[in-house]
């Protein structure tokens, strides 16, 4: 198969990942808070960057996402710009952080959805500032010469503390352990899933082992061997402590790498339902497509014409000898114009049946 | 989805003069795990007010299917066998741009999942080697699933056409539709 590069992505994606570097240079004071024994994961980090601005841009230049695309940050920007904001937090806690979209599909499936992607999202939003330096902890040098005094801990956000805690007590615990919590999470939602598909007819039927089971085995792995580390150094003396950080790691840069062709694309054009919320919104208020056939309103009438220009766009025309659209008729309408059009044949062909 | 026993020289046939409206295909299409249950099979009265008229339609199966290409979200797949799969559910962000954009009114948007779902010719069915749910109860054989050859001694004076033509678009099927003897194409519009 060959595919070209796509050379405006491949600007966007060299530029992000450039700035990213940059960030992380300067975040980590200059390579001084940066963790040498992460710079697998910082290379895994920045593929993973590259390759997700990279298709994430190839995907936009799609007719039908840069339609969308365009028409969400137009309504956005035009009118009632704060109510599109609220609008807009208000879907992203629904569906993005609680994917509440899921919850009719099943509460297992949600259940087992929501701990995945809590646990998944957390890790990131812990890990990859960890990875590039944006995100150290020392030891509060006030107390750490004294004897006598509680330890105290810093976290710090390129560098500048954020906050202070004692070491030993039951936050520094939570805050040390907090990749630990999102393994259990990523571990209870994976295992659902994987159960679920070794079980339910259809989804043997119609799924893949790379696209669907694969990324449930490599979550389960990067869990497993983290809690391993864990594990490793607190109950076994560190024993396997070399053999779990390498499958770890090794696990990890490929679930990253992944990030941009696979499954775990999906994490990154899920905001896109949020503009097809607005855009059905917004259409609602400019007015709904009547069908000439049912003569019921069918989809908004923004719905209709967009969707002409983006079927011409990617080589369809549905235009009619009037100048009309077979895409103006609803799908109840299409599928009476459909038998309509199979009565008159049959009727001409001299008989009903054959 | 790698492991199949689908049977190529197997095809759908499909001849709405014979709809009864009878609408055991919806309840047998109900059945097909691969729609979790869910009934994906359109029977509707084509002009109620006046005639009784009923049509059904399954997924065509388009060659060049275009509620795949109108997809934002790069969710609609058609694969070897030309089966035009539902959307991935993963990937699915319900805009509705197929179910608008399918010249033959197939996709569904269940607006409690928000996410399209549609007739994927029962791929758990079809790929084991078996009939289509819905083309195993038809009473009346509206809905056909078996070879050439059996089509066209059951019903010697039609011909399958998997052409149809709306305006300027000519749109090709994996699925036919029983028409005259001779008929190459369905003019819709």
């Amino acid at each position: 198969m060959h595919a070209s590069l796509n050379k405006k992505a491949l600007l966007v994606a060299t530029i992000v990942t450039l700035g990213c570097v940059v960030i992380s240079f300067y975040g980590s004071r200059k390579l001084q808070n940066f963790d040498p024994a992460l710079i697998a994961y910082l290379f895994g980090t920045l593929f993973a960057l590259f390759g997700g601005i990279y298709r994430y841009c190839v995907w936009l230049q799609r007719p039908p996402t840069w339609m969308y695309f365009r028409r969400t940050w137009q309504f956005i920007f035009k009118g009632s710009f704060f109510v599109h904001i609220w609008l807009l937090l208000e879907d992203s806690v629904k569906n993005l952080l609680f994917q509440r979209f899921i919850y009719p599909r099943g509460k297992k499936r949600w259940f087992a959805h929501f701990m995945l992607a809590s646990g998944c999202l957390a890790a990131f939003a812990i890990t990859i500032p960890l990875t590039l330096g944006w995100i150290n902890f020392t030891l509060d040098p006030g107390t750490a010469l004294d004897p006598g005094a509680v330890k105290l801990y810093n976290a710090n956000f390129f560098g500048f503390k954020v906050m202070s805690f004692k070491l030993g007590s039951v936050l520094a615990f939570l805050i040390f352990h907090a990749l630990t919590w999102c393994s259990w999470a990523v571990i209870a939602g994976a295992v659902i899933f994987f159960v679920r598909r070794l079980t339910n007819a259809g989804l043997i039927a119609s799924q893949t082992f790379e696209g669907d089971l694969l990324p449930l085995i490599l979550l389960i792995i990067i869990s497993v061997t983290g809690l391993g580390l864990n594990f490793s150094y607190a109950f076994m003396k560190g024993m396997a402590y070399d053999f779990m950080s390498v499958t770890h790691a090794i696990s990890v840069i490929l679930f990253l790498v992944w990030i941009p062709f696979g499954k775990f694309f999906h994490i990154i054009q899920r905001p896109a339902q949020i503009g097809a919320h607005i855009y059905k919104r917004e259409g609602k208020k400019r007015g709904m497509a009547v069908c000439p056939h049912t003569g019921k309103e069918f989809t908004t009438q923004l719905h209709v014409n967009d969707l002409k220009i983006v079927t011409k766009q990617v080589g369809f025309d549905f235009t009619l000898e009037d100048g009309s659209s077979h895409l103006d008729y609803s799908p109840e309408g299409k599928r009476s114009l459909l038998a309509k059009a199979h009565l008159k044949a049959r009727q001409e062909g001299g008989s009903f049946f054959g | 989805m790698e492991v199949t026993a689908y049977k190529t020289d197997m095809e759908f046939f499909v001849d709405m003069q014979r709809c009864i409206g009878c609408k055991a295909c919806e309840m047998a299409c109900a059945e097909c795990e691969t729609n979790g249950q869910e009934s994906m099979i359109h029977v509707n009265y084509v002009e109620r007010a006046v005639t009784i008229q009923t049509t059904v339609q399954v997924c065509m199966h388009c060659d060049d299917p275009v509620c795949a290409k109108v997809c934002p979200a790069d969710a609609i797949s058609k694969d070897d066998f030309g089966v035009v799969h539902s959307a991935n559910t993963s990937r699915c962000i319900g805009c509705s741009n197929c179910v608008m954009a399918c010249p033959f009114g197939v996709p569904i948007k269940e607006e409690k999942y928000d996410m399209m779902m549609k007739c994927n010719m029962c791929y758990d069915r079809t790929s084991a080697g078996k009939k289509p749910m819905c083309a195993t109860v038809c009473p009346s054989q509206a809905l056909f699933y078996g070879t050439r050859e059996e089509i066209s001694r059951m019903r010697p004076n039609s011909t399958p056409v998997n052409t149809f033509v709306f305006g300027e678009q000519v749109v090709t099927t994996k699925v036919n539709i029983m028409m005259p003897k001779g008929s190459t194409q369905l003019k819709v519009h």
